[in-house]
């Protein structure tokens, strides 16, 4: 253990704090992050994680919690997209280019603002890269709330979501509103992108969306396997990191942790080349639950066809 | 109006910024029976069924699905797009597809019960889809898709099933397999089946009926009331053949007519 854990792993206050806040970013962050690779729209997702640093920068040099500033600015940008996006494709990426070129923009000004204001480059790591040790416990209840939301509207419109972005034509003549479902799910991407920005900075928060959710995609033939894999993936990448970058304090003889952001994509980038793998994807293909029960039942309804034709 | 209809369309008319896309076009489709809209590319199938669907707003006319006016997402339609494209990378096996059927338009949490999957078992032993209803619905060839989307439309059983070209871009062998399916299916579950197509030779088999559309007008009845030179010149505007020949039928202009505007299944096959 003492070579697992250093000392005071399990009784500090921070890691506490950071392990659950980083939990609820990799939970969120799969769910979401499967729908929106599903939906093709990883670029939306990268650009909510410009929107969002320009919010937190933004946040930070006016005083007020970096959490209001990544989500808030978020919401916006969702809604922005939406509105210039309309529905065609092309439009929808061009729409999400605009965007975050304006808030890229935005996050210069800021992120200069406040290395000014603080006279150190605190600020800038902080909020590109993360600090998820630094994170105030306060905002734990606020956080599980916005996940839990995000959960529920997840929950709500999933079947509707999961039909639209296989074909809108034939959602549509179900009689889906496409804009809505679209729109609530962009309000939910902008939430898991702020969350996790809290946890691993904005600039790596679209690894954590989509790392563990191409991985999944990869190794799992149904969705909610997809997404159990998913959140599995990003909760241990995760934990680890966070135990790794404690750890590390006791690396050097210069006692400096190496950044949790670095452990948590590193790993996720090992999972990824891992289920790249052949032997392992094959191995995951057979081993999937449920399929054998299926089999099964469809065995059962083609005898029973056979013995009735005859 | 017939008592066995399940879609009545009657003097619809929809135009584009000023240009006639359907014009004054009428006829029913009946329970059971397979009817064939045949026509060339551009003159307006797609428009038509959009608008049965309530996709497309009609400019004039009525369009009533089992007796009561149409509206979008109603269960009684069942619909196959033109080019669904289904990405190879999503998770989902063919059987999810066709369960997502059942109530894809709904929000909420469910748990499927036992008789859907039961439901959703028969179904894909219906269409023939169980030997690959495990496998990713992306990865499935053009035939095997085609099964599964037309399972998918029948699931939440409708009266009327709309297919728009299901059959461009299938090998030979799997056009008569989705036909003799589609033919099987309307008896069985006593659907309605409205097929747009730009080539009538693989339906002459099941044809029940035929709606010949060009240039936005059209003619409709059985085949043999319709598919005649007569009939067919008056639709067209001027002169054209229609000749039979083992079991084809090929529809011709005279010479130094524009030929581009008749069905694609008369100058494709005889040039």
């Amino acid at each position: 253990m003492r070579f697992l854990f250093e000392p005071g792993f399990f009784s500090s206050a921070p890691v506490r704090t950071a392990l659950v806040i980083g939990a609820l970013a990799a939970v969120i962050s799969a769910v979401v992050g499967v729908a929106t690779v599903v939906r093709g729209q990883s670029f939306a997702g990268h650009a909510l994680t410009d929107v969002a640093t320009a919010g937190g920068s933004g946040a930070f040099f006016t005083g007020i919690s970096p959490l209001v500033g990544f989500i808030g600015a978020g919401v916006f940008g969702a809604g922005a997209m939406d509105v210039i996006g309309m529905e065609r494709l092309r439009s929808r990426d061009i729409a999400t280019g605009i965007v975050l070129s304006v808030a890229t923009g935005f996050a210069a000004l800021f992120l200069f603002l406040d290395a000014s204001k603080s006279a150190t480059t605190g600020a800038t790591q902080q909020i590109l890269f993360g600090s998820i040790f630094t994170v105030n416990s306060s905002i734990v209840p606020f956080v599980i709330g916005l996940s839990v939301l995000t959960l529920i509207v997840m929950g709500l419109i999933y079947r509707p979501l999961l039909l639209s972005s296989l074909s809108g034509e034939l959602a549509s003549a179900r009689g889906i509103k496409l804009r809505r479902v679209g729109l609530l799910f962009m309000l939910t991407l902008a939430i898991a992108v702020g969350v996790s920005s809290i946890a691993i900075g904005s600039v790596l928060s679209t690894a954590l969306l989509i790392g563990p959710a191409a991985t999944s995609l990869r190794l799992t033939t149904n969705m909610r396997n997809a997404i159990s894999v998913s959140i599995a993936l990003g909760v241990v990448a995760t934990w680890l990191g966070v135990l790794l970058a404690y750890d590390s304090y006791y690396w050097f003889p210069s006692s400096r942790g190496l950044p949790v952001s670095f452990f948590i994509v590193a790993l996720i980038l090992l999972a990824y080349v891992v289920s790249g793998v052949p032997a392992i994807r094959r191995f995951a293909a057979q081993s999937a639950p449920g399929r054998r029960h299926m089999q099964l039942a469809s065995r059962s309804v083609v005898a029973k066809r056979a013995s009735e034709a005859t | 109006m017939n008592e066995r209809a399940v879609l009545e369309v009657e003097k619809v008319s929809v135009s584009f910024s000023g240009r006639k896309i359907l014009d004054d076009v009428s006829f029913e489709v009946r329970r059971g029976e397979f009817t064939g809209l045949i026509g060339s590319n551009g003159v307006g199938k797609t428009t038509l069924l959009r608008a049965i669907l309530g996709l497309q707003r009609i400019d004039a006319g009525e369009i009533r699905v089992t007796g009561a006016p149409h509206r979008r997402g109603a269960r009684s339609l069942g619909y196959v797009p033109q080019k669904v494209i289904l990405d190879p990378d999503v998770p989902m096996r063919a059987r999810d597809f066709v369960a997502l059927g059942l109530d894809a338009e709904r929000y909420g949490f469910t748990r499927r019960t036992k008789e859907q999957h039961a439901l959703v078992e028969q179904m894909l032993v219906n269409v023939d889809a169980s030997e690959f209803a495990d496998r990713r619905v992306g990865g499935l060839s053009g035939g095997e898709q085609q099964r599964v989307l037309i399972a998918h439309a029948l699931i939440s059983q409708p009266e009327l099933l709309l297919l728009d070209e299901p059959l461009a871009n299938l090998d030979p062998a799997s056009v008569q397999e989705i036909v003799a399916l589609l033919h099987r299916v309307a008896g069985e579950y006593q659907v309605g089946v409205l097929l747009s197509a730009h080539e009538m030779n693989a339906l002459l088999p099941v044809m029940d009926r035929i709606v010949y559309l060009t240039d936005g007008r059209a003619a409709s009845g059985t085949t043999e009331e319709v598919v005649r030179s007569e009939v067919l010149s008056k639709l067209y505007g001027h002169h054209v053949d229609v000749i039979k020949l083992h079991g084809r039928v090929f529809v011709v202009a005279e010479p130094g007519r524009d030929n581009k505007d008749i069905a694609e299944h008369s100058n494709l096959t005889v040039s």
